[in-house]
């Protein structure tokens, strides 16, 4: 297991789960102290990555270069990481800026099917003999050839690793086992895995990722994140312990940083709510939950329903424009048509 | 009546859709479709339309120039860096629809007349024509706007290779025309790629930031510039807004393609085109009249 990376994203996925709300005195705490335990990388900055900063997905208290600063300070050992999605952040307005501020490893990020928008980008950093990782967000939306078509597109570019990621949680652990067999057999670069908890499986969907040949588990403290949050980090490596799996993360430090600083940046507890079930019942991305918990109250439809609609269409990350679409459309679909909440449109 | 001949360099998806437009115009005919691809499905398309056509590229208007009066270009940003200096030299009028950032920047609703003054134009990017009349109607009824945000959300099919390899260029110079057409102090643009089956269709949200918003004078301003622009892509439609929550006042915007080479889900390339013949009309009645006028 010595081998095994763990990516550290309490501080960019949690900020979803407090609407980008950190403050700088939270991250400069929490890397004061997460940074001796042995992670390969503390990933900061806004929770849709460096300029994603926006009224689409929300706008940040601070900037991100704000956050990098604060962050770089208190860093010694652990690999200050961003993430980025291009479309949103550019080479020019965010990477280079991120350069200058010191950030070592960088998550590259798109749709699962778009691997080549990360071109420009993977390739900059691997000239600037930056620590680039892609990462396939939504990869529940594709079949596992087309996952490794991507894949190889990114070690094409450079990268050192890829990572999937389960933004909507729709994982079923054969899901896990059966794409992450396939694509560890077939690259050359690390594999990685990025779980949620919207089906209660992110622990375990991680272990099984480790068992099928993934090398990078990207997880967060307190499993604190966007929707139900993702794989708690913790309670990962306290299970390999049990199994006789030995890590290089201390468990007691772990544990520490979790209960002493990271429950008190959160605003409540990481639960699986019934919007959060919804949301990986019908494969739609993590973050979208507090966008349609408010456009529920506002038009005074269903949440459910909106999640089940924003499947039935298929929306990907960043679409989060269409919450309103979708909630005014139900809205004035229940004035002729009375129609609740429908199982079968998941089947 | 009397056509202006048209030149179209690049013989891919948008060379071809052009093709077809051109072929509907009642003041444009084309005088040379040229690529470099002899086996592309364009070159066939206007063979069996009778258009000439050939492989040497701009070499074609460059060894026949009267061949045309105007040339499209539907290359790429960097061979219209070539193409530039030497339709240039030969007099042509350039409407150019790589992102090479080369000629005046237009989007026919708002600056026409300009731009027919000068050699060689840009149409910026999609998300650019789609949004920025829309965004310069809710300036003018607002100075006082603080922030514009454009999401622009497209299907995996419609976007081709070059809109991918340059995706910070995109968000880049569509931000950079926001903030110099219509004034606002600050924008920010961003594209999302949707690979849904069946394709969705171009899709535009403009969010503006406004701390007093007057949405009836808003309503009216942005569906008067709506058919401003409907006048040269039918399929564009405001199908939201605009409507206002917590100082954000949001607008939707969706363009329905005209199916005429691409098919109808890929707006965001039918509204370059529409734009761009759009400009060539303009330019040819120009010149039709001017031509009536010395005989008169």
């Amino acid at each position: 297991m010595s081998q095994v990376l763990f990516f550290d994203s309490t501080l960019r996925d949690g900020s979803h789960a407090v609407g980008h709300q950190l403050s700088l005195a939270n991250i400069k705490n929490y890397c004061s102290q997460i940074d001796s335990v042995g992670l390969h990388t503390v990933i900061v900055g806004h929770g849709n990555g460096l300029g994603a900063s926006s009224l689409q997905v929300g706008i940040a208290a601070v900037t991100d270069m704000e956050m990098l600063k604060a962050a770089r300070k208190e860093l010694k050992r652990t690999k200050l990481g961003v993430f980025l999605i291009p479309g949103f952040g550019t080479i020019k307005d965010d990477i280079q800026p991120a350069i200058d501020y010191g950030a070592d490893l960088f998550c590259v990020a798109n749709h699962c099917t778009e691997a080549d928008v990360t071109k420009q980008h993977i390739e900059f950093l691997t000239k600037k003999n930056k620590e680039a990782y892609g990462v396939l967000m939504m990869y529940h939306m594709a079949p596992k050839e087309r996952l490794l078509q991507e894949a190889l597109k990114m070690q094409s570019y450079g990268a050192k690793g890829v990572i999937l990621m389960d933004s909507a949680g729709a994982s079923t652990p054969d899901m896990v086992s059966e794409t992450v067999s396939y694509l560890a057999a077939n690259i050359e670069i690390k594999l990685g895995f990025h779980a949620h908890n919207n089906l209660g499986l992110a622990i375990s969907n991680s272990l099984v990722a480790l068992q099928q040949g993934a090398l990078i588990i990207d997880g967060t403290l307190r499993g604190f994140g966007a929707g139900a949050g993702n794989c708690q980090l913790e309670v990962l490596v306290g299970l390999l312990l049990k199994m006789g799996i030995a890590s290089e993360l201390e468990l007691y430090r772990l544990m520490d940083v979790s209960e002493n600083v990271v429950a008190k940046i959160m605003k409540k507890p990481q639960e699986i709510t019934s919007l959060s079930l919804i949301s990986g019942m019908a494969g739609v991305f993590s973050g979208f939950a507090e966008h349609v918990r408010k456009a529920a109250e506002r038009f005074k439809v269903d949440p459910r329903d909106i999640f089940m609609e924003l499947g039935r269409r298929k929306m990907v990350a960043g679409q989060e424009d269409f919450i309103v679409d979708v909630a005014m459309y139900l809205a004035s679909r229940k004035g002729s048509e009375k129609e609740s909440y429908d199982i079968e449109s998941l089947l | 009546m009397n056509r202006i001949k048209v030149g179209i360099v690049g013989t891919g998806n948008i060379g071809t859709d052009l093709l077809f437009k051109v072929q509907r115009s009642e003041v444009l005919e084309c005088g040379i479709f040229a690529g470099r691809n002899p086996d592309s499905e364009g070159i066939r398309k206007a063979q069996e339309l009778g258009v000439s056509t050939s492989v040497d590229s701009i070499k074609a208007i460059q060894d026949n120039p009267k061949c045309c009066d105007i040339v499209f270009d539907a290359t790429s940003a960097s061979v219209h860096q070539q193409n530039a200096p030497i339709l240039k030299k030969l007099n042509k009028y350039v409407i150019d629809l790589t992102p090479s950032k080369i000629g005046k920047m237009c989007v026919p609703a708002i600056n026409m007349r300009e731009c027919l003054k000068v050699s060689n134009i840009n149409l910026i990017t999609c998300g650019g024509q789609a949004t920025i009349p829309i965004i310069a109607a809710i300036m003018k009824v607002h100075p006082d706007t603080e922030y514009i945000e454009l999401v622009s959300s497209i299907s995996s099919k419609s976007a081709g290779l070059g809109t991918r390899m340059n995706i910070d260029e995109f968000t880049q110079t569509t931000r950079d025309a926001i903030e110099k057409f219509t004034g606002v102090k600050k924008a920010k643009a961003i594209i999302v790629l949707n690979p849904a089956e069946p394709p969705v269709l171009m899709h535009n949200t403009i969010y503006a930031k406004i701390k007093k918003p007057q949405l009836s004078k808003l309503k009216k301003a942005i569906n008067a510039m709506a058919g401003l622009i409907q006048k040269y892509v039918p399929g564009y439609k405001i199908t939201l807004g605009p409507v206002a929550e917590n100082g954000r006042v949001t607008t939707m915007v969706e363009v329905i393609g005209r199916g005429d080479y691409l098919p109808r889900y890929s707006g965001n390339l039918d509204i370059i085109t529409c734009a761009a013949v759009n400009m060539a009309e303009a330019y040819a009645r120009e010149k039709l009249l001017g031509k009536m006028g010395k005989r008169l």
